[in-house]
């Protein structure tokens, strides 16, 4: 089962991890600092796809048996999570490329 | 495994900065959004990879495949189907959607755990998983009830706003109790009354979030509520310690706080009034007399476009309500086969969402090179001919120069007063979003077309065709 293969928490890993939320934050804000209002739509809904990526936690909290009592309830909703952040991604990149092309044909 | 697991990771995780880079460039637009969908699939498969290899193998075929079928099938049906109008309340539910996700994975993996799997994560372990299981929940559910409510109020369910005394105080009570509840359940993780008063808790403040925000703030709110889908997403990396979802949630969270700078920069407001302030109840005609303005007929609108120059149209959310972007756009062209120069000038916060505007206008094939910025265009009202102003007000209320103090007072706005002759299409007099009355309707050089924006541009271009 996935319980055995846990590992303590160490505080180092913690920290890393927490390094990497604060530098990708910074990151994140000089990526974007200036968009041109054409793009404003499209980046929004291309951010919030790649927001979907709990996609993976939710692969992985699906792999699961349902297996009676609170097992069986956590499975069934990291599957309503699973099919949530699919929506999220899938639609989210696809209607971001439908936008897009609408602003390239215009180029031409 | 470990190695695979990590650099596929980080491959995807590159390919999002590279994907978000490039997604606010026009021109390399397209490959951002492609790049984005390539390291979303690598995290997928990377994923499938490393449960199938784990020590148990996948043992939940069954609801992977329903959760990623049915996801994958819905968002295609979703995307493909909507309508460029409706892309306001589409991104919103989306915003929603993903935040959900992440409060539900929170909550599984609650559920999922036991006393001793708690143990195995030792003190410091525990402690985290649950901390990041509180924020996460407090998070994704706020993003959805918001969201939802977001979308109502776009797609016209919901209308008005919905207040009462003491509103800032409950959204701040039900903050505290979250936090609380959080704190509590570090002791006692399998009180499910905790679990779920967490649950009901954000669920309730994320509409009184929401509820008392009006229209015209909705470009703010969504970007906000954008940015708040990043952060559950990287709150949710904590719970299942993956570095993926925490670069990936805290990028997407940084974008939509950036977009949410801009527009309330756009509307010269505090973001603390947007999210805490009611706006335009207070001010409402305080001037006394009441005035009143002739109305115009499309007929006698259409001789002022005999033998202009230069047009500028300045489209508003009135457009969008009634559709009027096709109708606009003949209307552009017909003048421009009479060797008019025609432009429109975008404000930034025009309509319901950020980019609003520019996403009706490319639907009905205006070309690109005609719109223009604030910034770009407001020189050159002074030298402009007509003036048609289709279902705009706050974006173009001279109040915003003449009345420094009002509400309206340092706002950005387009200069439409300056141009020659105005004319605007709207349904009614009333005051705009922010409560105050627009002068420009009642200046001589000022004509009121009033009616549906589709319908009265729809007989402005019969008539401007038989001049």
């Amino acid at each position: 089962m996935i319980v055995l293969c846990l590992t303590q928490l160490t505080t180092s890993a913690l920290i890393a991890s927490i390094t990497v939320l604060v530098l990708a934050i910074f990151l994140g804000f000089e990526l974007i600092s200036k968009v041109p209002p054409t793009l404003h739509t499209p980046l929004m809904s291309g951010a919030n796809a790649i927001s979907g990526i709990t996609i993976v936690a939710a692969l992985m909290a699906s792999n699961v048996q349902l297996s009676g009592g609170d097992k069986t309830m956590a499975g069934v909703l990291a599957c309503v999570a699973l099919a949530l952040a699919t929506i999220n991604c899938v639609g989210g990149f696809m209607v971001t490329g439908r936008m897009l092309e609408m602003f390239k044909r215009k180029e031409n | 495994m470990e190695w695979f697991q990590a650099l596929g990771y980080l491959l995807a995780a590159v390919l999002f900065i590279v994907g978000l880079k490039y997604l606010g460039s026009p021109r390399t637009a397209v490959r951002g959004n492609q790049l984005g969908a390539l390291g979303m699939l690598i995290a997928v498969i990377v994923t499938v990879a490393v449960e199938f290899g784990s020590e148990g193998g996948i043992i939940g075929w069954g609801l992977i495949g329903t959760g990623l079928g049915s996801g994958a099938l819905i968002g295609f049906i979703m995307a493909k189907r909507v309508e460029m109008t409706g892309m306001p309340e589409m991104v919103a539910l989306f915003n929603g959607f993903g935040g959900a996700a992440s409060a539900l994975v929170a909550l599984s993996e609650l559920l999922g755990s036991t006393p001793e799997s708690l143990a195995s994560r030792g003190s410091l372990g525990t402690t985290v998983f649950l901390v990041a299981i509180g924020a996460s929940s407090l998070i994704g559910w706020v993003t959805l009830t918001g969201s939802v409510g977001a979308m109502l109020k776009l797609n016209g369910t919901l209308r008005g706003t919905f207040s009462f005394a003491g509103i800032n105080l409950v959204k701040g009570a039900l903050l505290v109790a979250g936090l609380v509840a959080t704190y509590m359940l570090i002791g006692d993780s399998t009180n499910m009354i905790l679990t779920y008063g967490l649950v009901g808790v954000s669920c309730l403040l994320g509409v009184l979030f929401v509820l008392p925000i009006g229209g015209a703030d909705m470009p703010v709110v969504i970007s906000f509520l954008n940015s708040l889908s990043g952060l559950a997403a990287a709150s949710a990396g904590f719970v299942v310690g993956n570095d993926a979802l925490i670069i990936s949630g805290a990028l997407v969270g940084a974008a939509g706080l950036i977009l949410t700078g801009i527009m309330c920069k756009a509307m010269n407001r505090p973001f603390v009034d947007v999210m805490f302030k009611t706006y335009g109840t207070s001010a409402s005609g305080d001037s006394g007399e009441k005035r009143t303005v002739r109305g115009y007929e499309a007929e006698e609108a259409a001789l002022t476009f005999d033998g202009v120059r230069s047009v500028i149209i300045i489209p508003g959310y009135g457009m969008a309500v009634s559709q009027a972007q096709h109708v606009v756009r003949e209307l552009g062209e017909e003048l421009e086969r009479r060797g008019v120069t025609v432009s429109y000038a975008i404000h930034p916060v025009a309509g319901r969402m950020p980019g609003h505007m520019n996403v009706l206008l490319a639907e009905a094939n205006v070309p690109y090179d005609q719109l223009y910025e604030l910034d770009e265009i407001n020189s050159q009202f002074s030298d402009c001919d007509v003036c048609l102003v289709v279902g705009a007000n706050d974006t173009v209320n001279p109040a915003a120069h003449t009345d420094p103090t009002g509400p309206l007072g340092g706002m950005p706005v387009l200069d439409a007063e300056k141009a020659r002759t105005v004319i605007i299409v709207k349904r009614s007099l009333s005051p705009g979003y922010a409560g105050v009355d627009n002068d420009l309707f009642y200046r001589p050089n000022t004509m009121m077309l009033f009616g549906d924006g589709k319908a009265k541009l729809a007989e402005l271009l019969t008539e401007v065709k038989a001049l």
